[in-house]
């Protein structure tokens, strides 16, 4: 449960949608271009009713397609503006195009996204397949386990994304976050204005006085160099993302980082993770040491800049790990989380036995006891009773 | 009515020196429309396609006035979210100036790929021109056929051979369709008739809302004629009254341009382009008689919508 811990901050019951609704009316972005879809809906139709209300002096776009809802955010920062969306599932795969011309362009671009599973066969329920898919588009990727965190995220996001000159997704696992009322602290306007600040563009297109061609055809002789400038601004984010946390821990004092350590000082066994699985993940390490099992977990926030130097550390120790990718490439090997995990290790020089784990698409539940059997078979991985598998498990799903 | 006199003091925006082709019309339109917004700010918009890439070959850029594109199938789209982020900033009292949106979207981007961008910002009713320099194929892929061919062309994917003779359909009338739309200013017009065009542009601009010019724009490569030609070709284009020049006012039409002397036949229109060469066979007779059936029935229909007689 969450505790109040900034002075000023306010106790309030709140789902995911709300709370993401709830950072963009104080972020009070200039443009709002944005399509319904389940279940990311609420969060534009709440911010709707403050523009209907003039609570925000945003423009609010309703577009007719969630490809033109990215392409009129797109221009919206062009021109010079603040803008932002927020979509889901097969929304944000109508934006796909549009996606990579963001990051292209370098716009910081701020998405409320609500995991959703893609279709086929049509699922509105929460799975990481939509962003997941898109982890090469040069978006930085910011996950959130619970209300507060997609709060925090989204309010840091800004600051992110401005800084960084990248555009910025932050997440919730569809209907489990996004529609599950929480405790949330909110903190007072006035305060998340002066944090996330005014925004002041390099240069707008609405300046027209200072006219300037954006968007380009860029051949063999310098399309190369903006691609590298892309990427190389990626790895750059990293530290950005940790000097925004930290600015956002000295005011508000809610502590982030690339990803969040549960029990990992001295942990054995190890789960790796993102979103709300994380929680349950969290309830399962208690119970497991209170029987004397060195559990552990890390929950991963930042997936792009993926902080791989960092986990692999922070892993090196264990004897076993199992990551819980909930998505899966279709690849005919592993799930994405893992393969930016092994590859982390193995780029660092380690070899730690571990396993991976696909779990809870379209929504299927995951409970406590299917997060104790993975680790279950962890600790006999850990005391080489047992092999790990070679190929990518699946937890509670009906095979042959 | 737009005065030569006036518009030629007015400052060229669009540059030469672009990688446009030899005797291409698309230039002339985007340098008319600019020359035709005279001193207002204006910031344009483009679909991708020829206008697009020949334009702006980075590092280079032939715009003078600020310049954006993102992809094909969105200059509309576009076009609302820099509208909405001027209203916006304007309404903060962090821009004073008015400021006026043109988007530029060929016949491919407007008719296919970007009607339904196109209808959502015109339905939004964003204050932008869209002009869609029409040249009635994808001519910036290597011609091919769109919504807006007209039957009969032949194209790379709707070529003549020896059991079809080009496209089969009649083109689609996205004129009518922006009409539908019940939007403040609605224009047909032609490249080379400076006067229809520029005057057209001049009262969409000063439309307090969304306004579309159709104009046509004969393509030398695409169409297959000499390219000094693509003026009198576009004026040969309303002579044969396949191409009616009108504008629709607040949903009145007015009929802008006539035919020079009398109505042509629509072959003195073909027999200028290897589009429509194999139309000339005489087995193909009936095609050209269909298509001049089709004309005939349009002109009229728009003559008595314009309140016109013959």
């Amino acid at each position: 449960m969450v505790k109040a811990i900034y002075p000023k901050g306010k106790i309030v019951a709140k789902t995911g949608n709300e709370v993401m609704a709830e950072a963009m009316r104080q972020i009070s972005p200039d443009v709002v271009a944005a399509y319904p879809i389940t279940p990311a809906t609420e969060i534009v139709q709440i911010f709707s009713q403050f523009v209907a209300d003039g609570r925000v002096p945003t423009e609010y776009v309703a577009v007719e397609s969630e490809h033109s809802a990215m392409s009129a955010t797109i221009a919206a920062s062009v021109a010079g503006a603040r803008a932002m969306t927020g979509t889901s599932s097969q929304g944000f795969a109508l934006m796909w195009e549009m996606l990579y011309i963001a990051a292209g362009l370098r716009l910081p671009i701020v998405m409320a996204e609500v995991n959703r599973a893609l279709s086929a066969p049509i699922n509105i329920h929460g799975d990481q397949s939509d962003t997941m898919g898109a982890r090469d588009a040069g978006w930085i990727q910011i996950y959130s386990e619970n209300s507060q965190e997609a709060y925090d995220n989204m309010i840091q996001s800004v600051k992110i994304a401005e800084k960084a000159k990248l555009p910025t997704m932050v997440t919730t696992d569809g209907f489990i976050i996004s529609h599950c009322m929480e405790v949330v602290e909110v903190y007072p306007d006035e305060d998340v204005k002066a944090f996330v600040g005014e925004y002041k563009p390099e240069r707008a297109l609405l300046d027209y006085k200072k006219p300037f061609t954006l968007g380009a055809i860029e051949l063999q002789d310098y399309y190369f160099e903006h691609r590298w400038q892309l990427a190389e601004g990626m790895r750059n984010a990293k530290k950005i993302v940790l000097d925004v946390a930290q600015e956002f821990k000295n005011k508000f004092g809610r502590e982030y980082g690339f990803y969040e350590k549960y029990k990992m000082d001295d942990a054995e066994v190890a789960i790796v993770t993102i979103g709300s699985a994380a929680g349950t993940t969290k309830f399962v390490i208690d119970e497991l040491r209170e029987k004397g099992i060195k559990a552990g977990l890390i929950k991963i926030r930042v997936y792009r800049p993926f902080p791989a130097d960092e986990i692999a550390k922070d892993l090196s120790k264990v004897k076993a790990f199992a990551v819980l990718d909930r998505s899966d490439s279709c690849s005919g090997t592993f799930a994405p989380v893992y393969l930016d995990v092994v590859s982390a290790l193995f780029a660092n020089g380690l070899n730690i036995k571990s396993e991976n784990y696909v779990y809870g698409l379209g929504g299927r539940e995951i409970s406590t006891e299917h997060i104790a059997e993975v680790y279950s078979k962890l600790g006999k991985i850990a005391k080489g009773e047992i092999a790990p598998s070679k190929t990518v498990e699946y937890i509670n799903v009906r095979i042959k | 009515m737009a005065n030569l006199k006036e518009l030629s003091k007015n400052a060229e925006r669009l540059t030469g020196g672009h990688r446009l082709c030899a005797g291409c019309g698309a230039g002339a339109v985007a340098r008319q429309t600019l020359i035709a917004a005279g001193d207002k700010p204006v910031v344009v918009v483009s679909a991708t396609g020829c206008l697009e890439v020949s334009t702006t070959v980075f590092p280079y850029s032939a715009w003078k006035t600020p310049f954006f594109h993102s992809a094909f199938e969105n200059s509309a789209a576009t076009a609302s979210g820099i509208e909405a982020a001027y209203v916006s900033l304007k309404k903060q009292g962090k821009i004073n100036d008015d400021i006026r949106f043109i988007a530029f979207g060929g016949d491919g981007g407007t008719y296919d790929i970007g009607l339904q961008s196109l209808s959502g910002a015109m339905e939004r009713g964003h204050r932008m021109l869209y002009v869609c320099y029409n040249n009635e194929a994808y001519m910036n892929t290597g011609i091919q056929r769109s919504g807006a061919t007209p039957k009969g062309a032949s194209t790379t994917t709707a070529p003549a051979g020896k059991v079809k003779q080009g496209k089969e359909q009649f083109r689609k009338d996205l004129t009518a369709i922006m009409v539908a739309h019940n939007i403040p200013y609605v224009a047909q017009s032609i490249i080379g008739n400076w006067n229809d065009y520029t005057t057209k542009v001049q009262k969409a601009l000063d439309t307090d809302g969304p306004s579309f010019i159709n104009v046509l724009q004969p393509c030398r490569l695409g169409w297959g004629y000499k390219p000094e030609d693509t003026m009198e070709l576009a004026r040969l284009a309303v002579d044969t009254c396949l191409w009616p020049c009108f504008e629709v006012v607040n949903g009145v039409y007015k009929l802008t341009l006539r035919p020079r002397g009398e109505k042509k036949p629509i072959t003195e229109f073909l027999k200028l382009q290897n589009r429509f060469k194999h139309l000339f066979k005489p087995e193909n007779a009936g095609i050209i008689e269909s298509m001049q059936a089709s004309v005939d029935a349009k002109w009229n229909k728009i003559l008595a919508l314009c309140g016109e007689t013959k």
